[in-house]
């Protein structure tokens, strides 16, 4: 161990090192690539990992999206192919029948699906924009972020029919100055003015919306629309350490029950499991990354391997030097721990240079994708332990292959090494 | 300063067994200068590769300055080398890669010698046998017989009780042949007790006793009188 601190052991390793360059820059590569591949892979599968997080972020990861169809099977007196209509009652029955909801949020669009949206003028300026029936869990279950100093729609707005809205960034582009403050003011939708309360910073999460939607209480939506009970569709949050598809199946199982649809008609009632597919991404993601760390570190293997093959070599080649070393008096320990620490200081020497690289490369790729949003890729990063981790293996590695060519250097007798001409 | 007492040696070569020392009673002092010779095949070389610990004895005796040697693994072989021979051969053995000083500098890195100490003292021995201009060049930038005086030089530094030379004069011309034996001589003359093995007659006579070995047995020691080699 002390022979490890000792300059001149180092003096000796270096000099051993620096006289055979091309050996020596060949041995490193190996070593190089395979952690350089190693730390490029991770991180960019960390990044997508990061990207898949970040595209779901918007939205609660539990998310399930319920909405009603035509039948396709005939049921309890009623022919197929009915148009199903999902009730405003229909949330209480749920909510009371299905365990694990945490939050429904029962919506209505105009505007979405073919239908008219909403003309909307203020002053001179005039739009059509999709008009949303909101309750204020959506902003529970959807998380979209109301800009500083507007709220979105809650319960006295729903109680009282207010004619309040939440307004889109580019609704706020298109229909206010630059320099003015949307909120408190009035727009007209179908001709009724409505107090601006919030603008909302449009998120790309699950499905349809855009940054001109604009939010208004349900209670006053069906009013204006006249719709009566009716609900677009409903979405729903699931508890979190609920199991996502079961509540689903619940939900519609119910839904069937309340509006007589035949409980094997799949098409009645569609739905759409954010959760779900969350989770299958992020399994995807996870995937990926233990992909990336097998690949990586067999490269890294193989770089090592191929370390203890030049070694090998090289002291096959230094037969005579190692000879002369001995019958100067070099116990076979000294040639020993040499030949060890050669493989480990070049292993550790090229996985810096490795690392070095392979997070530069990560960063370019980074900056390349910084502006691109809708590229599922962002902080492509490796965990410390994980590179801690890749250099002690490396280390260990590096001094178990060290072993087979340093015991092949002592089992060299001098008085043959230097019979050798 | 060497004690052999009934040495014998044989080498297993497949399924025959070589017997290359057949009981070899051998005193050296401290001071003489030997020359050890035979032809090839005699058993000069093994002796010397036994006297220098880099083969082990089968039967007898070997005593190096009071020190038994025996028992030896490799560790040990390894320390006493270090302590008490300095090697010269014939192909020089020098590191190709590193300087005349750094090659004269290796015995005092496994004594643990300290690096200052050690470059002044390699530098020291080396201006001894003239080389000091010399000291940052490669072997491959030295003649020979610059090349096998840096291996006295390397031999003499860790200040070996005996110098052991295996044909040192092999590989030279006749006129460096002589340089080399004057400085032999003149290592010899300062109290160094050297054993060289040798086929050369005129190399021998420079020596101040000849051993003769043949077929594994000494057949010949006599006293010589020492020829100047210059």
């Amino acid at each position: 161990m002390k022979r490890l601190f000792d300059k001149d052991t180092w003096q000796e390793i270096f000099g051993s090192i620096q006289k055979n360059k091309i050996r020596t820059i060949i041995t490193m590569i190996g070593v190089l690539w395979g952690i350089f591949i190693y730390i490029a892979l991770s991180g960019s599968s960390k990044g997508l990992d990061n990207g898949f997080e970040r595209q779901f972020q918007s939205i609660a990861s539990n998310s399930i999206f319920v909405w009603a169809q035509s039948t396709s099977l005939p049921y309890a007196g009623y022919k197929s192919e009915r148009n199903i209509i999902l009730k405003i009652q229909d949330a209480e029955v749920l909510k009371k029948q299905v365990k694990n909801i945490k939050f429904i949020a029962p919506r209505i669009v105009a505007g979405v699906f073919g239908d008219q949206g909403g003309s909307i003028v203020r002053g001179t300026k005039t739009g059509t924009y999709s008009v949303y029936g909101e309750y204020p869990e959506y902003i529970k279950i959807a998380t979209s972020k109301i800009y500083d100093g507007g709220r979105f729609i809650n319960q006295s707005d729903i109680e009282d029919d207010r004619k309040v809205c939440v307004i889109g960034e580019r609704t706020q582009l298109e229909l206010f100055e630059d320099d003015e403050d949307p909120i408190g003011k009035f727009i007209s939708i179908n001709k009724i003015n409505f107090r601006v309360v919030g603008v909302h910073k449009f998120v790309q999460g699950g499905g349809f919306g855009d940054d001109g939607d604009i939010y208004i209480p349900f209670t006053t939506f069906k009013k204006i629309f006249n719709t009566g009970d009716r609900v677009g569709f409903f979405m729903i949050a699931a508890d979190e350490d609920a199991d996502g598809v079961k509540v689903e199946k619940d939900i519609k199982a119910t839904l069937k029950q309340i509006h007589k649809i035949d409980p094997n008609d799949e098409r009645a009632i569609g739905g759409f499991n954010l959760g779900e597919i969350f989770r299958k991404t992020m399994n995807f993601a996870n995937g990926l990354t233990f992909l990336s760390l097998v690949v990586g570190i067999a490269t890294i293997l193989a770089g090592i391997i191929g370390i203890g093959n030049i070694l090998l070599i090289s002291v096959k080649e230094r037969t005579k030097e190692i000879g002369i070393r001995r019958a100067l008096g070099a116990t076979p320990a000294e040639v020993r721990s040499q030949i060890i620490l050669e493989s480990v200081f070049l292993t550790i020497l090229a996985g810096v240079i490795g690392i070095i690289l392979g997070a530069l490369v990560l960063y370019g790729i980074n900056a390349a994708t910084m502006d691109q949003t809708d590229f599922p890729y962002t902080n492509p990063t490796v965990p410390i332990p994980y590179v801690l981790g890749a250099l002690a293996l490396m280390v260990l590695l590096g001094t178990l292959i060290g072993i087979i060519p340093a015991q092949r250097a002592v089992s060299i007798k001098p008085i043959d090494a230097l019979r050798e001409e | 300063m060497i004690k052999i007492n009934d040495l014998h040696k044989s080498y297993k070569m497949g399924s025959n067994s070589l017997h290359v020392l057949k009981g070899i009673n051998f005193d050296v002092e401290e001071g003489e200068l030997v020359a050890i010779m035979g032809s090839s095949g005699s058993g000069k070389s093994t002796l010397l590769n036994i006297l220098g610990m880099l083969d082990l004895l089968d039967k007898g005796s070997y005593d190096l300055d009071g020190v038994p040697i025996k028992d030896l693994d490799e560790t040990k072989a390894a320390n006493y080398r270090n302590k008490f021979l300095g090697f010269v051969f014939q192909s020089f053995n020098l590191i190709n890669y590193k300087t005349a000083l750094e090659n004269v500098t290796l015995p005092l890195y496994y004594q643990g010698v300290k690096r200052k100490e050690r470059e002044a003292l390699a530098l020291e021995y080396l201006d001894n046998v003239g080389l000091k201009e010399w000291a940052t060049h490669l072997p491959s930038e030295l003649s020979g017989g610059q090349k096998q005086r840096v291996a006295i030089a390397r031999a003499l530094v860790s200040k070996p009780k005996v110098l052991l030379a295996d044909e040192p004069t092999g590989a030279l011309d006749s006129t460096t042949s002589k340089e080399v034996m004057a400085l032999i001589q003149e290592i010899n003359k300062n109290g160094k007790t050297i054993l060289i093995v040798t086929h050369e007659e005129d190399i021998a006579k420079m020596c101040s006793r000849i051993v003769r070995l043949k077929d594994g047995i000494i057949v010949e020691d006599k006293k010589n009188k020492m020829q100047k080699a210059i």
